[in-house]
């Protein structure tokens, strides 16, 4: 009896204590070259813009191609939403929302068109296409003119009309 | 109290004590059946008790009498993958949805993902970037956390001029309640060492349209879990499989589904998904963001559009309540238009963020009133009045409607969805 004690006692001397909170620790570290593949995201700041470029004239034609059949001409929206066009503003009943009269960022549209458009074959455009399109969207919504060049270094800076229509409801950014 | 006492009404309209059902059973008029006539020494055996029943079954399935008992889709004309579906709330009791009834959002379909190659990537501001395969989450201390799921986008109907006449489900159905097991979200962001710059968190999924939305750090610690496990299976594809974001009683959109890589950052992303969408437009111009937290609501769903009161007498009434902000303290009905409210009985345990049944027994006497029902949660807060919110917030917020709904009982026993 004393025996199996002492072995008990043993046991719980050498076993660290476990608490609940205790985790096994299996996450396998990688390297920053699989963290960039990987990291898809495009803040404001045009933090994770990739390389190249494109204007709205080529835009229009990856337009027509890829993005015309559920997006309406000119973006004016059809089976899927309206990208420009807007007739009226955000007061008005009812409000229009469009890239040009709510989106905030103009990151956000190169960044939602890599990850998730064209809706029937996303990811299949390259980075000229994707910063042609953005440009052209950003064309149509009167905010840059046919010409100019969006780069990681231009799209950060175009100013959305509404970029400052937003208020942070329960957390600052 | 006696029960006598009881059957007095206790609001207008006809509401009784919700402790009725517990005192007595409820007696409801009914005519005397008689026997079929059967041979002497021979008792009665029902149809189904007659031969031999059907074998075991892998996978067990509903009943085929509850064949209409199914989730509402609706998919995009172009792309069917593209759209949402609605839990029928109108037709369950009780607080947990069936697994294959939990309402759906896909921005692109839902993803087939072997679990043996899907992995979790956590990277940015952080000691040591570490991928996690589903074996090992496997091997992790879990939780269970029971708590419903809204989408912020639930309800938007009710925004419209005129009440859409169409079963609760279908307009309030993008919410559903399960419990949900997983890994502490805070486990894993210990074992990759936050830097102090952390502050927010950008979760993404696998899917086809890689779904992205930022939430604050300080909701990841506290209490959001990576989740592998639904109702104690693991969890459906159409919810996530093989890991789903659990961030409970914050909008749906950031329960993010098919979660591959969690990105520690300073700052939100200003994804799609919180910038063009699930903000809310108010009357001055300038809208919302970031309004993470399901308000509280209630609502009836028995009797509801759809059903129909066949006869005057004792009717229960049913109904769920829940609040992102923690338990449901008290839910009040009125079956006068909101004149008088009594409070219904709450099922318990009463869990935060959770599902609540709430039930009162009622007496209708055939004539046409009007049913509405109001959750009032632990930080004090009511669900407020349509014109209330209204007020507040205008009609083309389009997210985060939690109104009182109201349903008004002809005097055929209808039923009717109303503003009142
Ligand atoms: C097969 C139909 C289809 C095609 C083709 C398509 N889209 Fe879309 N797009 C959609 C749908 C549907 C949505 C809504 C997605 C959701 O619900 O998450 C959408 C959403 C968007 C949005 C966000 C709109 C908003 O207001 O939030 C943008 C921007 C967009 N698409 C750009 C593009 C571009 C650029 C192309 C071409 C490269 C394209 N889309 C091609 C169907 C399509």
């Amino acid at each position: 009896m004393f025996m199996r004690n002492g072995l008990l006692f043993l046991a719980l001397l050498t076993t660290p204590i476990l608490h609940a909170d205790e985790s096994p620790k299996l996450g396998k570290p990688v390297s920053q070259a699989l963290v960039k593949q990987w990291n898809s995201d495009i803040f404001p700041d045009g933090e994770g813009l990739p390389t190249g470029k494109g204007t709205a004239t080529y835009g229009k034609k990856v337009y027509q191609q890829y993005c015309l059949s559920c997006h309406g001409i000119k973006g004016t929206g059809d089976s899927a939403d309206e990208l420009a066009g807007a007739k009226h503003g955000l007061t008005d009943n009812p409000p229009d929302k469009t890239i040009g009269t709510y989106w905030p960022y103009a990151t956000t549209i190169f960044d939602f068109t890599r990850r998730s458009m064209p809706l029937n074959n996303p990811g299949s455009l390259n980075n000229s296409q994707l910063y042609a399109v953005t440009a052209y969207l950003l064309f149509l919504n009167g905010i840059i003119t046919e010409k100019e060049i969006m780069n990681a270094e231009t799209l950060p800076k175009v100013i959305m009309p509404n970029r400052n229509g937003f208020v942070s409801y329960t957390v600052n950014p | 109290m006696t029960s006598k006492n009881l059957l007095t009404p206790v609001a207008g309209g006809g509401l009784l004590d919700r402790r009725l059902f517990l005192k007595r059973g409820l007696t409801f008029s009914a005519a005397i059946l008689t026997t079929n006539a059967l041979a002497e020494n021979q008792h009665f055996r029902p149809e189904s008790s007659k031969k031999p029943g059907v074998p075991f079954s892998n996978y067990g399935l509903p009943s085929q009498y509850e064949r209409e008992t199914i989730r509402w889709t609706m998919g995009n004309s172009m792309a069917d993958g593209n759209g949402v579906s609605w839990t029928p709330l109108q037709d369950l009791e009780g607080t947990i949805t069936p697994n294959g009834l939990h309402f759906e959002r896909h921005h692109n379909g839902v993803p087939e993902i072997d679990p043996k190659r899907h992995q979790l990537l956590i990277h940015g501001l952080v000691n040591k970037n570490l991928l996690f395969k589903v074996e090992d989450l496997l091997r992790y201390p879990m939780t269970s956390c029971l708590c419903f799921i809204e989408c912020g986008g639930n309800s938007n109907a009710a925004w419209r001029s005129k009440p859409i006449q169409t079963k609760l489900g279908y307009f309030h159905g993008m919410a559903s309640c399960s419990e949900w097991t997983g890994v502490p979200l805070r486990l894993l962001l210990d074992e990759v060492k936050l830097k102090g710059r952390a502050k927010w968190l950008v979760a993404e999924g696998a899917d086809a349209s890689l779904m992205n939305v930022s939430l604050p750090l300080d909701k990841a610690v506290d209490d959001c879990i990576i989740a592998l496990y639904q109702n104690g299976e693991r969890i459906r594809p159409e919810n996530g499989y093989p890991l789903r974001l659990i961030a409970p009683g914050w909008e749906g959109v950031v329960n993010v589904k098919w979660l591959r890589r969690l990105h520690i950052t300073n700052r939100p992303v200003m994804a799609r998904n919180e910038t063009s969408k699930y903000t809310e437009l108010m009357p001055s111009g300038k809208a919302r963001q970031f309004t993470f937290v399901m308000e509280a609501k209630s609502l009836i769903t028995n009797p509801s559009f759809g059903h129909k009161l066949d006869k005057q007498g004792f009717y229960q009434i049913s109904g769920l309540a829940w609040s992102g902000r923690g338990k449901i303290k008290k839910v009040e009905v009125s079956a006068d238009g909101g004149k008088t409210w009594a409070e219904a009985d709450l099922q318990t345990p009463i869990l935060s963020k959770c599902f609540t049944r709430f039930r009162i027994p009622w007496q209708w006497n055939g004539e046409k009133v009007i049913l509405k029902s109001r959750a009032i949660d632990e930080t004090g807060y009511i669900q407020p009045e349509r014109d209330a919110l209204v007020k507040q917030r205008g009609t083309h917020g389009y997210f985060h409607y939690n109104a009182i709904v109201s349903w008004e009982i002809n005097n055929d026993g209808s039923i009717t969805h109303v503003y009142a």
